[in-house]
């Protein structure tokens, strides 16, 4: 049941692009096309869930215990650009069909806050899931992960949706390219408002 | 160019928000007020311009297939060090502020400075792009905050000029969008004169 | 321009900028630890003395079992006699986390209370934060019963944030609870 709420609440009620503003750039940037949107959001979903995971372990038995927890932004961001490094030589090796689809976004992930921003809101906020307020656990963690990442690309295929059907139509030309994208993200979050309140 | 333009040009032609349309993130997140807004500008700024400093001194002797990972260590050191001194000296605007510190690493206007412009040029030079770059990011995202603030609270800089409550779906994440949205429109057509 | 890589300069320049930043670093941290604990430990006194009657002895913080609560610290006066409470206490909001800090005398009546820390909606469930409005005046001597009155208690809830201000509720109830348990 606690798995079910934390889904839904990461999923829908605090969706990490819509009501967190976390990984912007590339949920503008890659959103034209439908097939990028849905390639781009498979890679950040595989390396969020790997990286929180990774991340939550070096928090707990690295940083925690030597009291190093200060070194927190320092030592996520250096492990999440080896990971990505990592993702994409293993990827190359043992199935060359899915780095092609993959491969031209793994870079950018790198620099995508969402991959930064969920690993240390893991580690260092307390959530309530409808329950008591708790940190995570590892199973917790990584279920949320999961979940965040899924919410990314609800988010980023349903917005592509909506694009590809803008650029067919004719908007005044101060309107064009961001500024109607951003206007339709907002009306986006709006509708997305609706579910807060619910876990 | 001449030392003046490479600061002014991060206010307009090189808008960072309106026209290079980086830094996203903070940009949308901390700007609920014109207070916010100004603070999470000069944090960025703080680190755009120790890093710019840093990176265009170290930038000759950086291997060149190393230097992405030596830049983020340089601009997560500072990072580090501004949460440090945040969290001694000003604890409540860190704890407004929240995650969108930490995550200055990631913002790509950083390291978009560094290789566009730092590891090429002299030191000064370096430093004024860091200046004009995070004075241009400033000052969007106060110009943000002030309009959020007013639609959404009725008040500016915390100064309340209606009594009440303003349209609440401005301070919340819908308004971030929409705000910057039309400020963009705003901008494109002002620039097109 | 960048110089060229090869195995050796990579593996100098890499170690010697994560030397020099780890030593800024480690610099760095020891001198704003002090500063930052100061400011922390500031940061606690002034909650607990806003929430608990002037005067007295607070002692330092003690843990607890009790549900929701983070941990307490006993006022005393002089002669050791027990005069109020501070409590910190958590509970679900709307948006995540409330925690709260609440001043309560021995007898179980609600002296005043404050925010800690929430993530309440901007407009509506963060109005729990505005000091000198009536849902925070009402706290004050507060003895009543502990729910809002939409579910029959005597606490009147912020408009249109009744989930906040059930948490803001259940957060001094467990705070009154832990009181009435350590005054049996």
């Amino acid at each position: 049941m606690e798995y079910l709420l934390i889904i839904i609440s990461a999923i829908f009620v605090n969706n990490i692009v819509l009501a967190q503003f976390l990984g912007i750039c590339p949920f503008l940037g890659v959103s034209n096309k439908l097939s990028t949107a849905s390639g781009m959001s498979l890679a950040v979903c595989f390396v969020i869930t790997l990286a929180t995971v990774v991340t939550f372990l070096i928090n707990k038995y690295l940083l925690v215990p030597f009291g190093l927890t200060f070194l927190q932004t320092i030592a996520f961001i250096l492990v999440i650009a080896a990971l990505v490094q990592m993702v994409e030589i293993v990827l190359k090796k043992v199935s060359p069909s899915l780095y092609q689809a993959l491969g031209i976004f793994l870079p950018l992930i790198t620099t995508n806050c969402a991959v930064l921003g969920v690993a240390i809101n893991v580690v260092t906020k307390e959530f309530t899931f409808g329950g008591e307020a708790h940190m995570l656990g590892l199973g917790e963690a990584t279920v949320y992960a999961f979940a965040t990442s899924l919410g990314y690309g609800l988010a980023m295929v349903l917005f592509a949706g909506i694009r590809e059907h803008l650029a067919m139509n004719e908007v005044p030309k101060a309107f064009k390219g961001l500024p109607i994208a951003l206007i339709s993200v907002g009306i986006m979050a709006l509708a997305f408002l609706g579910f807060s309140g619910i876990v | 160019m001449s030392k003046f333009s490479l600061i002014t040009k991060g206010l307009l032609k090189e808008n960072p928000t309106f026209v290079l349309v980086l830094g996203m993130c903070p940009t949308l997140a901390t700007t609920t007020s014109a207070m916010n807004g100004l603070e999470m500008g000069l944090a960025t700024m703080f680190v755009l311009i120790l890093s710019n400093i840093v990176i265009s001194l170290i930038a000759p002797i950086v291997p060149d297939k190393v230097h992405i990972p030596v830049y983020i260590v340089v601009i997560a050191t500072f990072v580090t060090v501004l949460q440090l001194l945040m969290q001694a000296f000003t604890p409540d605007v860190y704890k407004t502020l929240g995650l969108f510190i930490p995550l200055i690493v990631v913002n790509c206007i950083i390291l978009g400075r560094a290789e566009a412009f730092a590891n090429k040029n002299g030191v000064w030079d370096s430093a004024l792009d860091g200046i004009g770059i995070g004075l241009g990011f400033t000052l969007s995202l106060t110009v943000i905050g002030i309009v959020r603030e007013i639609l959404g609270s009725g008040a500016v800089f915390g100064w309340k000029f209606i009594s009440g409550d303003g349209i609440l779906a401005f301070v919340m994440a819908p308004g971030a969008f929409l705000v910057l949205g039309y400020l963009m429109v705003l901008f494109n057509k002002l620039a097109k004169k | 321009m960048a110089a060229k890589s090869n195995l050796t300069n990579m593996a100098l320049v890499l170690t010697a900028v994560c030397l020099v930043c780890a030593a800024i670093l480690g610099v760095i941290y020891v001198v704003t630890a002090e500063p930052i604990a100061a400011a922390a430990a500031a940061e606690a006194q002034a909650s607990i003395a806003k929430v608990l009657p002037e005067g007295g002895e607070i002692s330092e913080e003690l843990s607890s079992d009790a549900e929701g609560v983070d941990g307490y610290f006993v006022q005393t006066d002089g002669e050791g006699a027990v005069t109020a409470y501070a409590v910190k206490s958590t509970t679900g909001g709307f948006g995540g986390p409330v925690t709260l800090m609440v001043g309560v005398l021995p007898d179980g009546t609600v002296y005043n209370t404050s925010v800690l820390s929430h993530s309440e909606t901007p407009g509506l469930g963060a109005k729990c934060t505005e000091e000198n409005s009536h849902f925070r005046e009402q706290w004050k001597g507060f003895a009543g019963k502990l729910a809002v009155t939409k579910d029959g208690g005597d606490i009147d809830a912020i408009t249109a944030s009744t989930i906040t201000s059930r948490a803001y509720t259940k957060a001094v109830a467990q705070a009154v609870a832990l009181v009435k348990t350590l005054e049996e």
